[in-house]
């Protein structure tokens, strides 16, 4: 309220224009105006009685008949809370009528607690007997001109802060400048008590103090006199909220339930009622202050009930009234519970797991929801019979239909009573909400969303099974995995909202990532393996190879050779189109057919290699979809023929491998015993910069870094190269040889914070060892590999870095994504205009080319533009 | 004191990471804010206090191009108009 700006008459008059031709023509007229003033204001008395429409005078709210009571709080001319009943107000039905304001008279006037600090300290800076501000009538216009420049060089804020500056300073001002009356000091008895010289302000005396302050004085404290005078902070009548803001419920046992708000207000009639009474009928001031203030509490909790310094108003059941501050307030307040969050209708949320046998873009739901979530489908005359059917089913029988809807806007619920009379009334005009089925258009999201492709338009299949199905290889742009994921499913409801989830965020349009440039989507885990093994050195029979393309979908075979033996390359060529050519430096295609190299992650994976964006660039979005699923069954049946697994025998190593591991660590041990050595009789060279302890450190740990590569790659060497975990390692589908030889060989040296790891005891990391032992294995290094078994101190180590890394993700996780939301949040309103430049939302420029280049990255190839190869293309 | 004397004797412009400042003339300009159709306001800043245009004697308002190395297009040019504070 401390904001104001004088309205611009025209646009009142423009408004009130506006609103006069919206009473003629009440259809769906929408007023564009853009705000440019915003007046707050403190209701006035005479403003409060004007904008009532019923005067209450009555605590009772219903007479015997159940019928609201003229006067009293449930009023009728309040607004309509019952079906069927017209406003005595606005003659508007129930939902039509947004309610009406009535008012209360209160006997004696009562402090509002939310203006108590604004009249604390218009109280301490006016005179108690002019009421002119405590300051001379020269110096009180160059405070004003300060005060405005204060606004135009740093803004409303900064003006606050001196207003507030120069009222504490008037606080200390005990002679007033203009009549010479000393000042008393006004303290405040919270919450809602002033009090002087240890003397009690009654609200009355507050209130005609506040009288006595003249216009001028009040744009010193940032009022206008215009929109408020200090005295209403004090009310003598109080508004009360129309009864659409606190409809009572009517209990299943036919009782009535009355909302907090009007047992508030109850109490407040009934005191103030009572107040009247012992007024006129002079009863003792004793009484009359006790009733007195037992109305300022009602009305100071009716506004917030959770004051520190006040008991709050309670139900009888001992749950504190939710009043009207509460109702705004905090994380279940109207703000952040009602406007900032939304839900949302046809939506469904359950776990997720995966069905390669689904389409890229398809969705598998569950029956259940495909029952529960629904489609309106209006009734023409020729799909009349098509959704006669679903009615037919009625809403328990899978495909059926929940609802019809009249051309009214009327909904029915489909019934076995209602089905016979809602088929024969169907006609064209009639909307039916059908079940959920194969095709239907849905968006599909798993949080967080910080992408777009976090949100993509999946096509329905109807599944048997109670969780939300997907093809695994469009988990990567939903960075979703199977361990209890959960996501989350909206089917639109209106045709255009279909087009536009189906052209924007259909899966195949979100291929190519704006990130990077190539492929978000790409094979994964099994699907990678299997075409590794089959482009890798695999033969088939020819009948074998037709079972493993027509399992993938394809049906033309022509493509095949006509040969009894068919090489892997050659089935997987099939799937390939004929015109195509491709070259790097892991594999070569030409005209069709896979000529050399092994599809394994650098080509077929997510996120890597140029393969799948140059036949998204070819064939466009739809063949490339199509494409990736049948490369990804078509890995899924080679294993399901060849059968894959792993064990504990894929790290088994020839004895000469043992040997050589041996060997290797045994020499690189003697050569740490040497440099222990060496650094105790002080002959070791230490390195610039460095102590001659750390120089010790950094050549351990060299030596057995280099010795535990040498292991890995004995490991790489000798063991079974046939192996699964083998093929796994080499295609990159999962794990890498590291991991293969910390199973055989040697799983290494325990880092923390870059170091060995050090002293946990005095001089020493546990009390099974010597102090100061420096040796390899008393600092950490893991000598043995996860086959072979760990020794007891070699797993604690092992213990400890698990720890460290596991605190150090759970730490991390939450500060990344803030940062990430905070940039995201800062630049979500930028956008590349047609003249190339980065723009904000009030047009200012951020950059000159987008990125610097001016290249959209998802038209490119990996952030570059490959003109060689499109100058290629064009001349052929 | 001692901030000043490091100030003095370094100069900004001639350090590796400082991209090349230039002033544009009256007429480059104004034909810069033609092309892009901006008005002063709606360009990136710069202070008058800021080293690496200290060589340039420029005043507010005016506009200064920046050529930076890109590892994306080679050379970009940014440009930043000079405001008081």
């Amino acid at each position: 309220m401390e904001e104001e700006k004088p309205v611009n008459e025209e646009e009142k008059k423009e408004a009130v224009a506006e609103k006069k031709q919206e009473r003629i023509e009440p259809q769906e007229e929408y007023v564009y105006k853009q705000v440019k003033s915003i007046v707050f204001s403190v209701l006035s008395p005479k403003l409060i009685k004007k904008m009532a429409s019923a005067k209450i005078v009555t605590p009772e709210l219903y007479d015997r008949e159940g019928y609201p009571v003229d006067g009293g709080l449930m009023d009728i001319r309040l607004g309509v809370i019952d079906p069927g009943l017209r406003c005595k107000t606005c003659g508007s039905k129930l939902k039509e009528c947004i309610g009406h304001f009535g008012y209360i008279e209160l006997a004696r006037p009562i402090i509002h607690v939310n203006f108590v600090p604004v009249i604390l300290s218009l109280l301490r800076s006016t005179c108690r007997d002019c009421g002119r501000i405590l300051v001379p009538k020269n110096k009180n216009d160059k405070l004003i001109d300060d005060l405005n420049k204060v606004e135009e060089e740093s803004g409303l804020e900064e003006r606050r802060k001196k207003i507030k500056t120069i009222i504490s300073g008037m606080n200390t001002i005990n002679k007033c400048p203009h009549c010479k009356a000393r000042q008393q000091k006004i303290t405040l008895d919270k919450p809602t008590t002033f009090v002087e010289n240890e003397r009690r302000i009654s609200p009355i005396d507050v209130r005609s103090r506040l009288e006595k302050i003249p216009d001028d004085d009040l744009a010193l404290f940032g009022l206008n006199p215009a929109s408020v005078r200090p005295e209403w902070m004090v009310l003598t009548v109080m508004p009360i909220p129309p009864v659409t803001m606190r409809p009572s419920i009517t209990l299943e046992s036919g009782e009535r339930s009355e909302d907090d708000l009007t047992h508030k207000l109850g109490d407040i009639v009934r005191i103030n009622q009572r107040l009247f009474e012992n007024i006129n009928a002079g009863a003792p001031e004793i009484i009359i202050e006790d009733l007195w203030d037992l109305l300022q509490y009602h009305i100071t909790t009716f506004f917030d009930n959770s004051l520190p310094q006040l008991p709050p108003a309670r139900h009888r059941s001992g749950q504190p009234l939710k009043t009207i501050s509460e109702r705004i307030k905090s994380k279940d307040g109207r703000i952040r519970h009602n406007l900032a969050g939304k839900r949302t209708n046809f939506s469904a949320r359950t776990v997720i797991s995966p069905d390669p046998m689904l389409e890229l873009n398809e969705v598998g739901v569950p029956r259940e929801i495909a029952m529960k979530m629904t489609v309106p489908e209006r009734v023409t005359s020729w799909n009349t019979e098509f959704l006669k059917k679903f009615i037919q089913n009625g809403a328990e029988i899978y495909p059926g239909a929940n609802y019809i809807v009249r051309p009214d806007g009327k909904k029915k619920k489909i019934t076995d009573e209602t089905k016979e009379t809602a088929l024969e009334e169907l006609q064209p005009g009639y909307i039916v909400e059908r079940h959920l089925m194969d095709g239907d258009v849905a968006i599909f999201n798993r949080q967080p969303s910080l992408h777009r492709m976090s949100m993509m338009c999946h096509r329905v299949k109807v599944l048997p099974g109670r969780t939300l199905r997907l093809n695994s290889a469009v988990c990567n742009p939903y960075n979703a995995d199977f361990d209890g994921d959960e996501m989350n499913l909206h089917i639109p409801q209106t045709e255009e909202a279909r087009a536009e989830a189906e052209i924007l965020m259909e899966v195949q349009t979100q291929l190519i990532s704006p990130r990077y440039g190539l492929s978000v989507i790409g094979c994964v885990q099994d699907a990678i393996s299997g075409n590794y093994t089959l482009t890798k050195d695999m033969s088939v029979s020819r009948q074998e190879a037709v079972e493993l393309l027509s399992a993938v979908g394809v049906t033309n075979f022509t493509r095949l050779p006509k040969r009894d033996s068919i090489s892997g390359k050659e089935v997987f060529s099939v799937l390939i189109p004929e015109d195509f050519s491709f070259k790097d430096e892991h594999a070569v295609i030409s005209d069709g057919k896979l000529m050399e190299g092994v599809m394994d992650r650098n080509l077929l994976g997510e996120g890597s290699g140029l393969l799948l964006r140059t036949i998204h660039k070819k064939y466009g979005k739809d063949f490339t979809i199509d494409f990736l699923g049948k490369v990804f069954r078509l890995g899924i049946e080679v294993l399901f023929r060849t059968g894959f697994s792993t064990g504990i025998s894929d790290t088994d190593l020839p004895e000469a491998g043992k040997l050589d591991i041996k060997r290797v660590l045994d020499e690189a041990y003697e050569e740490v015993t040497k440099l222990i050595e060496m650094y105790e009789n002080n002959k070791l060279d230490t390195f610039p910069g460095k102590t001659l302890r750390e120089t010790l450190e950094l050549r351990i740990l060299e030596v057995l870094n280099k010795a535990r590569n040498k292991t890995g790659e004995t490991v790489a060497d000798r063991a079974n190269q046939k192996s699964h975990t083998m093929i796994m390692a080499k295609s990159g589908a999962r794990g890498n040889l590291l991991n293969l030889a910390q199973m055989a060989a040697c799983v290494g040296q325990q880092a923390m914070r870059g170091k060995r790891i050090e002293n946990g005891f005095s001089n020493r990391t546990l009390s099974a060892f010597k102090k100061g032992d420096l040796s390899p294995e008393a600092r950490g290094f893991i000598r043995d590999g996860f086959k072979s078994g760990l020794t007891p101190a070699e797993f604690f180590f092992g213990s400890m870095t698990g720890r460290d890394s596991l605190m150090d993700t759970a730490l991390r996780t939450p500060k990344s994504g803030y940062l990430y939301r905070r940039l995201a949040n800062a630049m979500q309103d930028l956008r590349s205009e047609y003249d190339g430049t980065v723009r904000d939302a009030s047009k200012k420029i951020v950059q000159f080319a987008y990125g610097e280049d001016g290249i959209d990255v998802s038209k490119s190839e990996n952030g570059k533009i490959n003109v060689k190869r499109i100058i290629g293309s064009v001349i052929g | 004191m001692l901030q000043e004397v490091i100030m003095k004797d370094i100069e900004a412009t001639k350090h590796v990471l400082v991209p090349k400042h230039t002033k544009l003339s009256d007429k480059e300009k104004k034909e810069f804010l033609e092309k892009y159709a901006v008005s002063i306001e709606d360009l990136p800043k710069i202070s008058v206090k800021d080293p690496a245009i200290g060589h340039l004697d420029s005043k507010p308002g005016d506009i200064i191009k920046i050529v930076r190395k890109s590892p994306t297009a080679g050379e970009s040019a940014f440009y930043r108009v000079v405001i008081n504070v």
